[in-house]
């Protein structure tokens, strides 16, 4: 059993698949959109419209590289708010047409610079969390690498939320709570314990719904194998989802979400 | 800790070993974190009842800060907490306080954190970073969430998260208006991923009490940052703010550090937030019930009994 920094290590992989391996496996036809209409194309999203399993969907993903080259033009899988505004702009365009939308997670965060804060970093995430909330269509995201804190939950506020055996999902990564509560930025495996960040942990405290398998070492090592079951799922959940009146579905979402928190009174 | 703490704290220990650990212990103090107790020691020169404006430098009398706590020389606005916060906004006894005996847990078991908590409640006076409420602010009546940098930073987790999401839901069901005064470090990280879904928690009762057409009005306050900008900070029909005040979401230091550079003194001031699109006005703290009672009046709610 890999303790939780092995987890995050093999998240964190470079040989991990990535968003686009995913959507290129599971959907036919993908035709990837471009542009936020606002400022940019953010190349850490990516997404657009696909075939899974004869029904179209809006599929958005958060691309990492996996060579220094691919990394640089997608920042390293950090969006800036043009990529969560492009998400948006295709999440509604889903509504429009009816359209349920799957999202593929993998970032460490949203992007930290002058930009992002310029146009509007809290902003952009604020509006996907408050839209995504009613958006009147089915909605399910996996996280398939690091669910970094509200950059991953900008897409994750979905009917279902799903985890891939050896992905990570959390408030901050583990160097960075062990700099802020301990003051000691080498206790990040220490860190990582008790944060609760991986799939197994989270599923117990119900933050998630599933976890698909991986192979023995990560999903690198067998990309087909965790590719198909992921495969499988969605399609089997989207159907279930989609035979739900939209008044039933939106009340489980609210809930979902409702009932997160631990308090006395 | 501030040195005379640090000092009886050090102290008390030693009653029964003599004077000559009482004699190391000042030392010991004296020699630890020199930094750190130059500035507190500093802090110690102003006497009582009064306190040194950090921006004039001036020695200013608290009494003469007011009850908005503004700085008679320069304007400069200290901190104000919930408890003062809601008496400059609400009619004077208007105000009734929802959960108040709310209080957090520990879902994480995180070492510590309990404690802390309790600490800090002896401290400030308060259970959480946030008080909620119904009130009439000029004679309307609306519902009023005001957070509190004095507690954990205001920092938001559980309780903070549940009670501005129940705040939304009763005014949602009351059909009434609801203003939300933010101020936040950020998640409270000892909940970990529990604080990070009270973004989703927050947003989500947002939107329901947005689609009955109802009004949300945020005002910014020093500091709103992190995961509060990130969720309902961000999602007022109309977003106010306090003049100077830091509004971001990733910390300044953070920044610092990825683009290796110094950013400039205005980065992130609510001004800052104003010429980027990202706030609608800018309100002087003494205007801001005058304000809030006009857009309460322009949105059509009707008025009760000043
Ligand atoms: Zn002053």
């Amino acid at each position: 059993m890999a303790n939780a920094f092995d987890r995050v290590k093999i998240a964190r992989k470079v040989t991990r698949p990535t968003a686009r391996d995913y959507i290129e496996h599971i959907f036919e036809d993908f035709i990837e959109f471009h542009g936020d209409r606002g400022y940019a194309d953010d190349k850490a999203v990516i997404g657009g419209i696909a075939d899974l399993d004869g029904t179209p969907v809006t599929v958005v993903g958060i691309q990492k590289g996996k060579t220094m080259e691919e990394n640089l033009e997608v920042n390293f899988g950090s969006p800036h708010p043009e990529g969560y505004r492009k998400a948006l702009r295709l999440f509604r365009q889903a509504e429009k047409f009816g359209r349920p939308i799957i999202c593929l997670i993998n970032t460490s965060g949203a992007y930290c610079g002058v930009g992002a804060e310029e146009r509007g970093q809290g902003e952009a995430i604020a509006k996907n969390l408050f839209e995504l909330s009613h958006i009147k269509v089915p909605t399910i995201s996996v996280i398939i690498g690091e669910g970094g804190s509200g950059g991953a939950l900008a897409l994750a506020v979905t009917d279902r939320v799903w985890m891939l055996e050896n992905s990570v999902y959390s408030v901050l990564s583990p160097e960075g709570f062990s700099s802020i509560l301990w003051k000691d930025p080498k206790r990040y495996k220490e860190a990582a314990d008790v944060m609760k960040l991986t799939a197994q942990d989270l599923y117990e405290l119900r933050i998630i719904e599933k976890i698909i398998k991986e192979a023995r070492g990560g999903a690198q090592n067998d990309f087909g194998f965790t590719a198909n079951l992921l495969k499988n799922s969605l399609e089997k959940e989207i159907k279930t989802l989609s035979e739900k009146d939209i008044d039933t579905l939106l009340e489980e979402r609210y809930n979902r979400f409702r009932r997160f928190g631990e308090f006395t009174e | 800790m501030s040195l005379i703490d640090n000092l009886k704290d050090r102290l008390k220990v030693s009653d029964v070993e003599g004077l000559k650990k009482k004699a190391k212990a000042i030392k010991d103090i004296v020699s630890n974190k020199p930094g750190k107790n130059e500035a507190e020691e500093k802090k110690e020169e102003v006497p009582a009842g009064f306190i040194k404006c950090p921006d004039c430098g001036n020695i200013i009398e608290k009494k003469d800060l007011g009850k908005l706590r503004i700085c008679p020389k320069c304007a400069r606005l200290f901190r104000l907490n919930a408890k003062d916060r809601i008496k400059t906004i609400a009619d004077e006894g208007s105000f009734e306080e929802f959960d108040v005996n709310m209080e957090a847990k520990d879902p994480l078991n995180f070492p510590g954190y309990p404690e802390k908590v309790k600490q800090t409640q002896t401290k400030s006076g308060s259970k959480d970073a946030v008080r909620t409420g119904v009130c009439t602010i000029g004679g309307y009546r609306t519902v009023l969430a005001v957070m509190d940098s004095t507690f954990m930073m205001g920092s938001m987790g559980s309780v903070v998260g549940e009670k501005i999401t129940r705040a939304f839901e009763y005014a949602c069901d009351k059909s009434l208006p609801i203003v939300v005064f933010t101020c936040s470090g950020g998640a409270r990280m000892q909940e970990g991923i529990v604080s990070l879904m009270q973004m989703a928690k927050v947003s989500s009762a947002v939107a329901r009490h947005s689609d009955k057409g109802l009004l949300y009005v945020t005002v910014l306050t020093d500091p709103t940052t992190g995961g509060v900008t990130a969720s309902y900070a961000m999602l007022g029909d109309i977003i106010l703010s306090e003049p100077k005040a830091l509004i971001g979401f990733a910390g300044r230091r953070v920044i610092e550090g990825t683009i290796k550079q110094k950013l400039p003194d205005d980065f992130q001031t609510a001004e800052f937030s104003l010429s980027h699109g990202f706030c609608d006005a800018i309100v002087e703290r003494e205007k801001l019930r005058g304000v809030l009672k006009r857009i309460l009046k322009l949105h059509g709610y009707k008025k009760e009994a000043e």
